[in-house]
């Protein structure tokens, strides 16, 4: 127990050692907790038609309604309080870019095992598709994708997971490639396990370590591009809201100085990547032995 | 050389072909055009006449025979909507996209190189950490949002820039540019910095480690110890040595500068090829979404072979390792 729990710990305290990693990790968990919760903690239903007051609308942050409720952070067109469609926003895009992350992850990975262990023609075939794929900006092709399938929070999950599988795919064959050679992939051999065994039983645990660190990161871009994709008109569709959506819907009451409705949105999307952004940055610097050394310098 | 840049560009043909066929597919098989362009009360006889006017009567692989026929006659259909053939409709907004997106390219440069610089020779100061922290910022910031920000703040609050538009152009060699007057500069400024923004990020990272890593090198302990000034060293020898990656990196770059561009490009109203192409979408304008994606696959395949070949060309590592392949 005492040796399977020590390497937990120092990975605990290498990461404890960057304040700001650490307060990057408590923002996280804060944000996660009002996206989960967002139906018991946000102010009102933003999309309960009966909640909502057209003379509501357009207010500024901080003014008050006739019963009393404040909208701190204003009200959009149609009376609808910010603060509450920002933490259903919230829900609604960490939920499309965790789930597409989750579902690239496992095909990329999937494709990428049986790249490195299958080898020959496969191999080769996979790589130049992932080689071609990567050399396209990943918006051009969501774009294109969406502009092909149509709109729908599916075909945006669908989109997501068309441009990340190739870069899991790279990852992984190239891990993969790399533990092949180790010596407990021959012992596997000489006791003669199956391909499928050695692979999923044996190669997989030891790749997937550093593989998550990398879709952590991976969940931000994924939450960035779907909001590019939804400002465009190509994301998500109006019944699901995501803080995109909600920035995009701003723009129109933009020029007539109404800055709030694209604002704070987009804050909430700001402060989001950069967390996860710190949070990864800090889990691949403690888990990449090479720089290990450095830390606490 | 030769044999390389031949394979090289046999490679690129490949891509170019495959892409085309993707792309024709995926376009023009799926959905029916014919629904969105023709009014909805036309009756059986006046569709079937308008399909067969469009081509889309034949099976596909004729259409795509058709396609790829006319592509190489620069042809690649009319736009339904403006009725005028897509290549030109592409050709008439490209000037626009260029100019955007290489003003783009001169902010990150002529900002991030200086700016990497400096954080990569006093990592531990201040301004060094400022500098990270706010290229960390410009990674994280989603584009658009930032966008809507400057139009916020430089139209609306301060009323210094037009929010949208391209403004004033000049003839230079048969291209309208704006960088000429002063409307058109106040209509590229916003635009061009918002473009600007993440390579700028990356610039300054890229050009940060490169500092760091060639400072601990030999060569400049060697021009420190024979008495050359700090000045001088990082003039000639560190910036020498950290450029090459970063031309790679730029000219790379400049592809997805581009495609980029559709974001900045419908937030301001510049009237550029991406812009066409999200209006195009919303139309299902197909020959339009078909031309522009074969030509950014076009300008794409290009930048890689073109990066390639000079890479080749300057290290000849790259080409040694090429051949024992």
């Amino acid at each position: 127990m005492i040796a399977a729990q020590a390497p937990l710990r120092e990975f605990t305290a290498g990461f404890a050692r960057d304040r700001i990693a650490v307060a990057a990790f408590a923002t996280l968990c804060l944000i996660l907790l009002a996206a989960i919760g967002a139906p018991l903690v946000s102010p009102q239903d933003p999309y309960d038609l009966a909640q909502l007051d057209i003379l509501d609308s357009k207010f500024a942050p901080g003014a008050k309604a006739g019963a009393g409720f404040t909208f701190w952070l204003g009200s959009d067109d149609q009376g609808r309080d910010m603060v509450s469609a920002i933490l259903y926003g919230l829900r609604i895009s960490l939920g499309v870019g965790a789930l597409s992350t989750v579902i690239a992850l496992a095909l990329g990975m999937a494709v990428g095992l049986i790249s490195a262990y299958a080898g020959g023609w496969l191999d080769n075939l996979i790589m130049r598709l992932v080689d071609l794929q990567l050399s396209f900006p990943s918006i051009l092709i969501a774009l294109v994708l969406l502009a092909v399938v149509g709109q729908g929070v599916d075909k945006i999950v669908i989109a997501l997971i068309f441009v990340q599988w190739a870069y899991y795919a790279r990852t992984v064959r190239g891990a993969a490639l790399a533990e092949k050679r180790r010596e407990y992939v021959d012992a596997a051999r000489v006791m003669a396990f199956s391909a499928r065994r050695i692979v999923f039983r044996h190669i997989l645990p030891n790749v997937l370590p550093p593989l998550i660190v990398v879709a952590t990161v991976q969940v931000a871009h994924a939450i960035a591009l779907e909001a590019t994709l939804s400002f465009l008109g190509l994301g998500m569709p109006i019944t699901s809201p995501s803080l995109g959506l909600l920035i995009s819907n701003g723009f129109a009451h933009l020029l007539s100085g109404r800055y709030w409705i694209s604002f704070f949105p987009g804050v909430a999307l700001l402060i989001t990547i950069v967390a996860i952004n710190l949070v990864g940055d800090r889990l691949r610097d403690v888990l990449n032995p090479r720089i290990a050394h450095h830390y606490g310098a | 050389m030769l044999a390389f840049a031949a394979k090289r560009l046999a490679q690129s043909i490949v891509v170019v072909f495959i892409m085309s066929a993707l792309v024709f597919v995926g376009v023009y098989a799926i959905g029916n055009p014919v629904d969105i362009l023709i009014n909805p009360q036309a009756d059986q006889a006046e569709i079937a006449a308008a399909t067969r006017a469009l081509g889309l009567d034949q099976p596909l692989w004729r259409q795509y025979w058709n396609f790829i026929s006319g592509a190489f006659a620069g042809d690649l259909g009319k736009s339904f909507a403006a009725n005028i053939p897509a290549v030109r409709l592409i050709f008439e907004r490209m000037p626009a996209t260029l100019e955007l997106a290489l003003a783009a390219m001169v902010i990150a440069v002529l900002l991030g190189i200086p700016l990497g610089l400096w954080a990569g020779l006093k990592p531990d100061t201040v301004s060094g950490r400022a500098i990270m922290a706010g290229s960390i910022l410009g990674f994280s910031l989603p584009t658009f949002w930032v966008g809507l920000m400057l139009i916020m703040v430089f139209s609306v609050w301060l009323g210094w820039l037009p929010p949208t538009g391209r403004g004033a152009t000049v003839m230079v060699l048969g291209l309208p540019v704006s960088f000429l007057t002063w409307d058109g500069l106040a209509h590229l400024f916003m635009p061009a910095l918002n473009l600007a923004l993440f390579k700028l990020s990356l610039l300054i990272r890229l050009t940060r480690a490169g500092t760091r890593e060639a400072l601990a090198q030999d060569y400049v302990r060697f021009a420190r110890a024979k008495g050359l000034s700090m000045e001088r060293v990082v003039r000639v020898h560190v910036l020498k040595n950290i450029m090459i990656p970063i031309v790679t990196v730029t000219g790379l770059e400049f592809g997805s500068v581009i495609a980029f561009a559709i974001v900045t490009e419908t937030i301001f109203a510049w009237p550029g090829m991406g812009k066409l192409l999200i209006d195009s979408i919303n139309v299902l304008d197909r020959p339009v979404i078909v031309a522009y994606l074969l030509i950014i696959v076009l300008i794409f395949v290009l930048i890689n072979l073109l990066v390639d070949l000079a890479y080749t060309a300057l290290d000849p590592r790259v080409r040694l390792a090429g051949r024992s392949t």
